[in-house]
């Protein structure tokens, strides 16, 4: 019996990070279209999203199945428990990317706009956070996904950055607002992921603590409220 | 507290039964106790009742106070009256329905009738049998299903009017259904008893239990609120025997 629920965890180990993967792959695609305007490539992205929605649900079917027939309990109970919400979490961040190529599919087909918003970074930031929250499930690393907490704090300063340039921005080239709007967009996009991601590794930290650390920024101090 | 236990210890020959358990058992709560086989559990079950001395080569140190009082400077038939004790097995008196639940108040000088019937009743409805025997109350109590004898035995029990009742596996010859029923009397009773569940059925221990005590090799390793020992206990000994990874 004992063997048996240890078999099936390793199998949904092995589920959840095949998932994260593809949500990885999705958002760095996604991002890549965005910075080389190539709308092919972040219309894939919105086709492949519904491959992520098939994996979430079979992944939840597994977690509820192994709920109902072997009834977990204490570190067993907390990786299920945890994975059915990474899983839910993941799904979201594939969602926010196809949001991401949508935006990068119609910015493809307008005239570049100058202003000196530093995507690359941003992007660099949110996609780290989510490959080291992902680090931190595999290795049940709980000081790693501490760092991605605290990570969270600067992807949002960015955002508020980005919030400005794209005010002043729009200020000086009124004629381009709609290019703007959906250039901030990307912006509020990548910093959901950040958040997704920092749920995830607050979800690993219970997983290996048993301690519920949402909502306790004093945990993480450099992390200030989300915006 | 209704239990204090400080230092105990128990022997039978040269077989350390227990060893330094320390722990109180507060009132009107369900305190599980779980454990591999040969880890004390039951042992220190009867111990609260003295019902360890009816074995050979008997021997214990340490202080076990109920309310207080010092259980082996208290006479035993008035402790057993106070600490009840429902069986793995129910064994029913080979008597009516109604003579079983009306045996022990007999025993302790219960004469009248009238008394007698208040009693049955009382303790029937207690247990949540009365509805299905009210009208059967001359039947022979073999005559009951499984569980409905293992709640006639937890009546009869609830007839002296106990502080305290132990159960030593009530339910490891029950259906589902007669578990649940068993489960919800006892969740019922803690509101006016202190109960102590000793159970192989480490579920039935967090569905019912307040606290959860784990033993092994006759010690108690984790004594906690039993939602912790199921989420995140503290002992790495009590992870793998919930976790089924070894017991």
């Amino acid at each position: 019996m004992a063997e048996h629920l240890q078999r099936e965890i390793r199998e949904m180990k092995k589920a959840i990070l095949e998932i994260g993967a593809v949500v990885e792959e999705s958002l760095h695609k996604a991002v890549k279209a965005l910075q080389e305007r190539d709308e092919k490539l972040a219309k894939s992205v919105i086709d492949n999203d519904v491959e992520i929605d098939h994996m979430e649900v079979d992944m939840e079917e597994e977690c509820l199945k192994v709920l109902a027939l072997h009834q977990p309990v204490a570190s067993d109970l907390r990786l299920i428990v945890s994975i059915l919400k990474i899983n839910n979490d993941l799904e979201r961040i594939g969602d926010l990317a196809v949001n991401i190529a949508e935006r990068a599919a119609f910015l493809a087909t307008q005239n570049a706009i100058d202003i000196p918003l530093d995507f690359p970074l941003m992007a660099e930031k949110t996609k780290a956070m989510l490959r080291k929250s992902l680090d931190a499930l595999v290795n049940g690393d709980s000081r790693l996904a501490y760092e991605v907490c605290a990570a969270d704090d600067e992807v949002d300063a960015i955002n508020r950055q980005m919030y400005l340039q794209v005010q002043d921005a729009i200020r000086r080239h009124p004629d381009r607002v709609e290019s703007l709007i959906h250039l901030l967009s990307v912006s509020r996009h990548m910093e959901r992921i950040a958040d997704h991601a920092t749920n995830i590794a607050e979800d690993v930290i219970y997983m290996t603590e048993g301690e519920i650390v949402r909502h306790r920024t004093e945990d993480y101090p450099s992390q200030s409220r989300r915006v | 507290m209704k239990f204090s236990l400080r230092d105990l210890n128990v022997w039978f020959g040269s077989v350390h039964a227990l060893t330094d358990v320390t722990m109180d058992i507060p009132a009107n709560e369900i305190l599980g106790v779980i454990g591999p086989a040969n880890s004390g559990k039951s042992t220190f079950l009867r111990t609260l009742n003295r019902l360890n001395e009816l074995k050979p080569n008997f021997r214990m140190t340490g202080d076990v106070r109920l309310s207080g009082a010092d259980i082996n400077k208290t006479d035993v038939d008035l402790l057993r009256k106070k600490v009840g004790m429902v069986f793995a097995l129910p064994l029913p008196l080979p008597l009516s329905v109604f003579d079983n639940v009306a045996y022990g108040p007999k025993m302790h000088g219960v004469r009248t009738k009238k008394r007698q019937k208040e009693i049955v009743e009382r303790a029937l409805k207690e247990a949540y049998l009365w509805d299905e025997v009210k009208d059967r109350l001359d039947t022979p109590a073999s005559k009951l299903s499984g569980g409905q004898q293992q709640r006639l035995c937890m009546a009869r029990t609830l007839a002296v009017e106990p502080e305290v009742i132990l159960f030593d596996e009530p339910c490891s010859g029950l259906d589902p259904i007669s578990t649940a029923k068993i489960e919800d009397t006892m969740l019922r009773l803690k509101a006016n008893y202190t109960l102590v569940l000793v159970t192989n059925n480490v579920h039935q221990a967090s569905r019912v239990a307040d606290k959860t005590a784990f033993f092994l090799s006759g010690r108690l390793i984790e004594l906690d609120d039993t939602d912790k020992i199921f989420t995140a206990p503290s002992d790495k000994r009590t992870e793998d025997y919930i976790g089924g990874r070894f017991g």
